[in-house]
């Protein structure tokens, strides 16, 4: 039996069928139990699964990432909610100290299986230090895994996976994209792999990247493109860390055009790292040089100016026309 | 009459004065001797093995390391209290406790010694390994008692996290949140502040404004006392307790001990730089370790004779374990990928290769042969 669902319910069943499945796996952040969370992404699971697995928190990031390695260094699965990416920052020191290094420190006697969600990006107006994208801080930090879903079924299936996994893993939401579309989700789905990148739509001419809420004005621009008689790949990378160049390479080994796109800042971002990749194992097989679609070098602006720092679909489409001159 | 703000001010258990004289009615435990000298041998045994490890360091044998000289008896009576399965949440100055947990000398060595493997054995069980980033431990503890608290079985007792943290720690909001925490959901967890006067070089005094530091419990609602952390037998009193407190789910407790960090902040300090002489020669005077000798001297449980076989026995252990942790193989050049996940990303298995490759071209292999 299939259900048709948003993401942020894609989300909420993945939890809700985690729970059911292991008695380890704990929800806990601020404004999860009653409320359901502010998005709603835990509505329903308080009355049940109860005041002990799905806790409300005090008002504390800090406390809620260490009691998150307290609890997984003992055996349970928190998957810890944090509002917005906007306020992870004080979650940064747990992650980075401990989480990530506790298999590591103790040479395995003990580790930390937890799931930080935090709904992120721009695009739905909202406060200031609301919509930030900066999934690259986490990507660059050993032991985590970084997972960013573009779609109802992979949230569902990476969530999934994501709960499965031993080792910490930062899932990034985002937020834009929460309610855009429905799609079917059937109730025996299985968890999809956290190593590889999905190829959204075949294509000849060039290979557009992409993950997240971007993945949308990509998709799009990959239909315009088709009337200009260009043929593009889509992939959405999914899971940023550890990034599965290998399904990249043998795109752009194929195309020989690569358009990378994200709405977090340029330097010292993903694209970079993607980029690199490319430029030392596929030179040869580059026929221009790799494009960059992404937000600037800018603080993420106050929503009135946000449009103007997204990356749109002709943006995408022009970057692509121009791989396509050489 | 006092003001109101003179008000509220706890006093500080102790029942032993710095002789060793006895100071009020002792608690009926005290009449069976056998824990009292325990706790004194476990003292000893620590404090020599603390001093082999300045010693290590000094002779270029072992890195940076943090004495826990002058601490003895807070980090010896934390660990002798807690049963197997409750779960040790220690601060870097805590050898006398992981020793009476069980874990060997040499492990604790082997991780000075830039070693992961120091916290790795099974004698750890699920307790903590060392916190170095200060008060990051206070929310881990919480998160322990919290699990506990998930797990626990109505009508059982309850197992106990207990977090040792130094009068530092208590000016980091991790501290502060960690409370918080552990009086809204009445946590089976002790925080014990090891109040030693000094966070490297800045002195109690200039760390907080409040009178003490255990009051920063009452505001999250918990008991919260003052003990003195060189009187074996107050701290015996206050953190059994505090552990029988939340043994029986009636919540957490914060316990600041006063004693004194009669040595450098680690090896690699000299707190001659911004300690005056006289304050440390005072604080000799009030150390824990002569202080239960007299004690025990006093009721005539111990003489010169028993002295020198606890040293010799000391030194047979200590010179045992040095010579383990001297004699350990260097680590792998793989255990440096291997551990970082449970299912080893294609990256870190093909920079492991390299790190392989790297190796051996250093040693004038492949390429040379």
């Amino acid at each position: 039996m299939s259900k048709d669902l948003t993401m942020v319910e894609a989300v909420n069943l993945a939890m809700d069928h985690a729970m059911a499945a292991d008695p380890n796996v704990v929800l806990l952040g601020e404004d999860i139990g009653v409320n359901g969370g502010v998005f709603r992404a835990t509505q329903g699971l308080r009355d049940k699964y109860g005041l002990k697995r799905v806790i409300d928190t005090p008002l504390a990031e800090t406390l809620i990432a260490g009691i998150s390695v307290g609890m997984a260094a003992q055996g349970l699965k928190p998957v810890a909610e944090i509002q917005f990416m906007g306020f992870i920052f004080p979650a940064m020191e747990q992650l980075i100290c401990h989480a990530a290094r506790m298999r590591n420190r103790t040479r395995g006697r003990l580790s930390c299986p937890l799931v930080l969600r935090a709904p992120f990006g721009g695009g739905i107006h909202a406060p200031e230090h609301h919509s930030e994208s900066t999934e690259a801080l986490f990507a660059h930090i050993p032991g985590l895994r970084v997972v960013i879903p573009s779609s109802p079924v992979r949230a569902y299936g990476l969530l999934r996976a994501a709960i499965n996994e031993p080792d910490p893993v930062i899932f990034l939401e985002p937020k834009r994209i929460y309610r855009a579309s429905k799609k079917a989700i059937d109730e025996n789905s299985e968890p999809l792999p956290l190593d590889t990148c999905f190829t959204l739509k075949v294509g000849q001419d060039v290979t557009l990247v992409s993950w997240g809420a971007s993945i949308n004005e990509t998709m799009e621009a990959a239909s315009l493109l088709e009337g200009h008689g260009i043929s593009a790949e889509v992939i959405d990378v999914a899971t940023i860390k550890p990034l599965d160049m290998e399904t990249i390479l043998a795109s752009v080994r194929k195309t020989g055009r690569c358009v990378i796109v994200h709405e977090a800042c340029r330097s010292f971002g993903v694209g970079a790292e993607i980029s690199a990749g490319l430029m030392e194992r596929a030179f040869d097989d580059l026929k221009s040089p790799v494009e960059r679609v992404t937000g600037f070098d800018t603080t993420m602006p106050y929503y009135r100016m946000e449009d103007h720092y997204l990356p749109h679909t002709d943006d995408i489409v022009r970057a692509s026309i121009k791989t396509l001159a050489n | 009459m006092m003001t109101r703000s003179e008000q509220n001010q706890p006093a500080m258990e102790q029942y032993l004065d710095a002789e060793g004289e006895v100071m009020k009615n002792l608690p009926s435990w005290t009449f069976n001797t056998e824990t009292l000298i325990d706790y004194y041998q476990s003292m000893v045994v620590a404090r020599c093995g603390d001093q082999k490890a300045v010693a290590l360091q000094r002779t270029g044998k072992m890195g940076t390391y943090p004495s826990c000289l002058g601490q003895e008896a807070i980090s010896t009576v934390c660990a002798a209290l807690l049963k197997k399965d409750d779960v040790l949440i220690p601060y870097y100055r805590d050898l006398p406790g992981l020793m009476k947990r069980g874990i060997p000398l040499s492990d604790v060595l082997l991780y000075w010694g830039g070693d992961e493997r120091g916290s790795a054995s099974d004698a750890w069980g699920k307790d903590l390994p060392n916190c170095v980033p200060i008060a990051t431990q206070a929310g881990h503890a919480a998160g322990i008692a919290t699990a506990i608290k998930i797990r626990h079985e109505a009508g059982e007792p309850m197992q106990v996290a207990l977090c040792a943290l130094g009068d530092g720690a208590t000016s980091k909001g991790d501290f502060g949140e960690a409370l918080n925490l552990a009086g809204t959901w009445q946590l089976p967890v002790v925080y014990i502040i090891n109040n030693n006067q000094w966070a490297i070089s800045v002195p109690r005094k200039i760390q907080s404004g409040a009178p003490t530091l255990c009051q920063k419990g009452n505001a999250a609602g918990l008991p919260s006392f003052q003990v003195d952390g060189n009187d074996v037998i107050a701290l015996h009193e206050v953190i059994s307790e505090a552990i029988e407190r939340a043994r029986q789910g009636k919540g957490a407790t914060v316990i600041e001990a006063i004693t004194y960090r009669l040595c450098d902040h680690t090896t690699a300090d000299d707190a001659s730089r911004y300690r005056n002489s006289s304050e440390l020669e005072e604080a000799w005077q009030k150390e824990p370790v002569k202080r239960l000798r007299q004690f025990l001297h006093h009721r005539g449980l111990w003489d010169e004779q028993k002295e020198q076989a606890l040293k010799a026995e000391a030194d047979r252990v200590i010179e045992a374990s040095v010579k383990n942790y001297l004699n350990t193989p260097l680590p792998k050049i793989e255990d440096l990928f291997d551990y970082h996940y449970a299912n080893m990303p294609a990256q870190l298995v093909q920079q492991k290769e390299e790190a392989l490759l790297r190796h051996q071209m250093r040693q004038g292999g492949a390429a040379h042969e």
